[in-house]
């Protein structure tokens, strides 16, 4: 069944068009990774599916019902939750409290503060501490679990890996067969290749706002991916 | 012991502007806004609550359980039809609203009721007081309004430090971007932030209004106080806000102790003082910041 499909979608900034008429379609429980390089409109794509962007031209539908002009805090209820780029941690309250602003939206699941804690023994371990003073890691670990409290059918991930030392992007990816095995569907978007094909079940290569390439990590050639992502 | 005295009147007057201040300190807390309307709007509590005690001789303590809701109301439709929209435009928006709302709620409160003075009277309660010694005596009046004041800081920290909106207040504090993916409405945290803000007002003008007389411009020329208090105690600040306010109330009592007319002058000097010593106040980046 299909959970999200995104059809001819046009984002502008101004005068510059970040996205070209994108189509995506994402089915309940599935994982699929947006790959591309920076600047090739990835963030601006989940920016417009948790409702932060408006497009110009396009749809966006849920679970079979257009959200295209839901406002962004209409569509957390629906299931919709974003870990934003950057993270985007709230730096004065506590870990503690920014998980539990995640879960204002009263959704019924399986995940609450417990359940965070046990697949983020980083974030368990620091929850009273407040934004500032968090290592990058903690940071990703703790807005992912933050997202996870609105117990979203949809997750979409920006840029979990940016930045961070690769045992530690080990760390947070082990969580990830936790949520996907509660049913949740996951878009992930990384500049990181290597990273986003071992946990997708689908690829999708995106370049200057367009669609390049896509399918299933074992159908895809290291040339195929290498030439889409760079546009040679 | 004059002095003492003194010091005490001082600290009384600043729970005072605290109570004025509190509302201040928390729009600003939360949206950045610098209400220059709020000592008119606290005019409007005050007149509204002329209006209540005139028309069924209730007291105007009784008269205040009206004002709060009333004035909370207001809060609540003022942001969402002028702040919200203030704040989408972004820039300027938000302070010159607020300064035309001020110029012309005191227009508007002259043309209804003149520009005399008016006063609520409490009856025997305005010339109560707790005699000390010789020299301090202590008003009730003056002690009743700095206990509200206390009461009121106090229970903002709480309401924001505990409660979920308090949190969602804060979040919004820190990244007004990042509220809605938590499927929080910025623009009504923001109205329930100002509804809570003007019930403070609301209390704040009447116990400026049951304090002596009061006429349409009064708040106004209250609310440079309430600023200092504010700049004082450290922007966004709570507790800061109620320090600044004992602090200028003191500062002003003692320049009153020296000459009546140095009041003013030494609470304006303290305070530019503090500007230029301590910019960042005395109690900085509490919670709300
Ligand atoms: N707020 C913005 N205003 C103007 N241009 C933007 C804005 N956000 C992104 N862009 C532009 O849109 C393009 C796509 O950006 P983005 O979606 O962030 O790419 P990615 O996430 O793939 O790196 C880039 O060229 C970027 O400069
Ligand atoms: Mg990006």
């Amino acid at each position: 069944m299909t959970l999200l499909q995104v059809s001819g979608l046009d984002v502008h900034y101004g005068d510059f068009q970040a996205l070209y008429s994108m189509d995506l379609t994402v089915a309940e429980g599935e994982t699929l990774a947006v790959i591309g390089a920076n600047g090739a409109g990835k963030s601006t794509l989940l920016k417009a599916i948790a409702g932060l962007v408006a497009p110009s031209a396009g749809e966006i539908s849920f679970d079979g019902t257009s959200v295209t002009t839901l406002a962004a805090h209409k569509r957390v209820p629906l299931g919709i939750a974003l870990t934003p780029e950057g993270r985007r941690i709230f730096k004065s309250l506590t870990v503690e409290e920014n998980l539990l602003v995640g879960a204002h939206a009263k959704r019924k699941g399986p995940w609450n503060l417990a359940r965070v804690y046990e697949a983020f023994p980083l974030v368990a371990d620091r929850k009273d501490r407040v934004g500032t003073n968090l290592s990058g890691g903690e940071q990703q670990a703790a807005a992912i679990g933050r997202a996870l409290m609105s117990n979203p059918r949809l997750l979409l991930l920006d840029e979990v890996s940016l930045g961070l030392a690769p045992v530690v992007i080990e760390q947070i990816y082990a969580a990830l067969p936790a949520i996907t095995s509660q049913g949740t569907t996951v878009l992930v978007v990384e500049q990181d290749v290597n990273q986003s094909m071992k946990v997708a079940d689908r690829v999708q290569c995106m370049l200057e706002g367009r669609t390049v390439l896509e399918g299933a990590p074992a159908d895809l050639t290291r040339d195929q991916i290498a030439s889409a992502y760079f546009g040679i | 012991m004059q002095w003492l005295n003194a010091i005490i009147q001082g600290v009384l007057l600043g729970g005072l502007y605290a109570l004025l201040a509190a509302g201040l300190s928390l729009m600003f807390g939360v949206m950045r806004i610098v209400n220059l309307a709020h000592g008119a709007l606290a005019m409007l509590a005050a007149y509204i609550g002329l209006v209540i005690v005139q028309g069924t001789g209730v007291s105007p303590f009784l008269a205040m359980v009206a004002v709060v809701p009333i004035m909370a109301g207001v809060g609540y439709l003022l942001q969402w039809g002028v702040f919200n929209r203030a704040l989408r435009v972004g820039g300027l928006a938000p302070l010159l609203a607020a300064f035309g709302l001020a110029v012309v709620l005191t227009q508007l409160l002259q043309l209804k009721f003149t520009s005399d003075s008016q006063s609520l009277q409490t009856g025997s309660l305005s010339i109560a007081s707790i005699q000390i010694s010789d020299d301090i005596s202590i008003g009730v009046l003056p002690l009743i309004t700095f206990g509200v004041g206390v009461v009121v800081i106090a229970a903002l920290q709480v309401f924001i430090s505990k409660a979920p909106l308090g949190r969602a207040m804060r979040a919004a504090s820190d990244d007004p971007e990042t509220v809605p993916l938590m499927g929080i409405d910025n623009r009504q945290v923001y109205a329930l932030s100002t509804a809570i803000a003007l019930g403070t007002v609301g209390l704040a003008g009447m116990f400026l209004a049951v304090r002596g007389n009061f006429d349409p411009n009064y708040g106004q020329a209250m609310l440079i106080f309430a600023f200092e208090a504010v700049i004082i105690g450290g922007l966004g600040s709570l507790w800061g806000t109620l320090a600044g306010g004992m602090v200028l109330g003191v500062a002003q009592a003692l320049g009153s102790q020296v000459n009546p007319s140095y009041g003013v002058l030494v609470g304006n000097l303290v305070f530019l003082a503090i500007l230029a010593f301590r910019p960042s106040g005395l109690l900085p980046k509490a919670v709300t910041a």
